[in-house]
């Protein structure tokens, strides 16, 4: 009995463990065991050759590394412009104020689009010869600054950056919003029979207050902007000449473009650690900020 | 001396300022999606030309010819039955999985619920390498049933967290009632608990077919041929081969978006909780 029982319990979870570990695990060691091996992802043979692989990435690989920092770049612009935004956005929202709603409505449906949509649009409006802001720059006279946004090597991964902080600062909003509510009226009361000032109340009481969702916030936005690709895929494709690659790209150009597997497990690999690593330094930062 | 109609100002012109800044975004974020519709509607011939919002002719045809010659509708409903499979799927997997989770015990169930938990924090780029090497030697690659298993496992952990933590804190009375009556554990889990979870089910639901609707890369990667392709992947390869046209594209895009808009509308309130919450596992 005891052990039908037992048996019992397992098919609740056998089929969601069966699926986990084809899935997940299986994938999982072998990035890690691909990582050491030429292969072309054909070819019955695989070459062993050690750590050869990550050798390369780190000492040879420069565009996987401009590819790192480029990312890196679109990851700051959020962090910043983004952030800043959703914060100032859910701040303006956290009080009695008409259309509370219809403004929450409207800031979370770039996030619920996909990139495919959105970089397509954007490429439209951002062409350049037949594009919408072009045709507005020189509608006000602007028509010197003018110029193919995408294909201009100056410009490409601003733009690609932005787009993205576009279709990102809703997550911030709604997450800043939901934290900014949990803050007791009290206090803000408190503060203003202390004498404080609107402004100082911000600066004393809800600066403070949030800083851990802004820590989360943060995470959340370096974990997900710099393994973002696919909007990239559908602006610029990674181009011009390389200048809005970012790491999963060339992942998957190693793999699909030059039949590499072995290296294209290894760069997933190295770029895995990568991330930890940041998110594991930008955790222990939250905990000492949530202590103060 | 500051009066009352001074305060009253001040306070008048602040909502002022709040609310352009409001709607400033609030056009930005719409403009484009309005920019999209307004170039569907327009003609190979006016779409360089017309740069107003509001088209001086309508061409609904573009719709048409998007639906059947672009081969939209083919893709539209590869999307539509993998996004149903795979929340039907995950619905199931991870509902038994986390009621067993929360109310059962057996060997084993804490490293197993850690395991789920562990793929939720560990970021694995280019997961898509070996999952590729794995369809095809199961020989899936290149089918839909290999896309929609793919699918649910991403769904998956994220499912089975929402669930359990609802789980955890509903009544059990029901439940024993339940059990004293005779029923069996699968009849309990499908007549009182999972009717019980209809909230975090919504979640669930609108999150994960928002996810698979607007999946790209595996799918890029599983499919070859054209008609098993869902709608973000033809979306690309038609760019890539009619790069000017314009107006078929930006109807092929509104066909994909219009959809997801229209559940987002309509769940709005499942969304934000979802947001909320996911935001709390990490």
């Amino acid at each position: 009995m005891r052990i039908r029982d037992t048996l019992e319990n397992y098919v609740f979870v056998l089929p969601a463990v069966v699926i986990f570990s084809v899935f997940y695990i299986i994938p999982f060691v072998w990035v890690v065991q691909l990582g050491l091996y030429e292969w072309d992802g054909i070819l019955p043979t695989k070459i062993f050759v050690g750590l050869r692989n990550f050798h390369e990435i780190v000492f040879q690989d420069k565009i996987w590394w401009q590819s790192m920092w480029q990312a890196g770049y679109i990851t700051l612009i959020a962090l910043t412009l983004q952030n800043a935004l959703a914060f100032l956005l859910a701040w303006a929202c956290d009080r009695e104020i008409r259309l509370k709603n219809f403004y929450r409505l409207i800031f979370f449906i770039p996030p619920v689009l996909s990139e495919v949509v959105v970089g397509l649009v954007w490429q439209w409006i951002l062409d350049g010869h037949y594009g919408l802001l072009n045709h507005w720059l020189s509608a006000i006279g602007l028509g010197g600054l003018a110029r193919n946004w995408l294909a201009d090597p100056a410009t490409a991964l601003t733009a690609v950056a932005v787009v993205h902080s576009w279709k990102g600062f809703g997550w911030g909003f709604l997450i800043f919003l939901a934290g900014l509510q949990t803050i007791p009226k009290e206090l803000y009361e408190a503060a203003r029979v202390d004498g404080a000032n609107a402004w100082s109340s911000f600066t004393r009481v809800t600066i403070p207050l949030m800083i851990p969702v802004a820590m989360l916030v943060g995470i959340l936005t370096v974990l997900g902007t710099m393994q973002a690709f696919v909007l990239i895929i559908a602006m610029t494709g990674g181009g011009p000449a390389y200048h809005t690659q970012v790491p999963v790209l060339r992942i998957l150009a190693a793999m699909r473009g030059s039949s590499r597997f072995g290296y294209a497990c290894a760069q997933g690999i190295t770029f895995g650690i990568i991330l930890m690593a940041i998110s594991f330094i930008q955790y222990r930062f939250s905990r000492k900020a949530r202590q103060v | 001396m500051k009066t009352a109609l001074y305060y009253r100002t001040k306070r008048i012109g602040i909502n002022v300022i709040i609310h352009i800044f409001l709607l400033t975004v609030a056009v930005t974020c719409v403009f484009p999606l309005a920019w999209m519709v307004s170039s569907s509607l327009k003609t190979q011939e006016t779409i360089f030309k017309d740069t107003s919002l509001i088209p001086s002719e309508v061409h609904f045809e573009n719709y048409y010819l998007a639906w059947k010659e672009g081969g939209f509708g083919r893709y539209f409903l590869n999307s539509l039955l993998y996004t149903v499979s795979v929340v039907f799927g995950i619905v199931i997997v991870s509902s038994l999985a986390a009621y067993a989770f929360s109310r059962f015990r057996f060997p084993g169930k804490n490293i197993l619920f850690a395991m789920f938990m562990a793929a939720m924090m560990i970021p694995i780029p280019g997961s898509f390498v070996p999952l590729y090497v794995l369809l095809n030697k199961l020989h899936l690659r290149n089918t839909s049933l290999g896309y929609i298993l793919c699918m649910i496992n991403v769904g998956l952990s994220t499912s089975i967290f929402l669930l359990k933590t609802f789980f955890d804190k509903m009544p059990k009375e029901l439940e024993d009632a339940a059990r004293i009556d005779g029923c069996s554990k699968l009849g309990i889990w499908w007549n009182v608990a999972l009717p019980l979870a209809k909230p975090v089910l919504a979640v669930v639901i609108v999150f994960n077919a928002l996810n698979v609707w607007n999946e790209y890369v595996l799918a890029l990667i599983i499919f070859d041929s054209k008609p098993l392709m869902p709608l973000q992947v033809a979306l690309m390869t038609f760019q890539g081969e009619f790069i000017t046209r314009y107006p078929l594209l930006m109807a092929g895009l509104t066909i994909t978006a219009l959809p997801i808009i229209i559940v987002y509308i309509l769940m709005q309130k499942y969304i934000v909780k979802g947001v909320t919450a996911g935001a709390v596992v990490g």
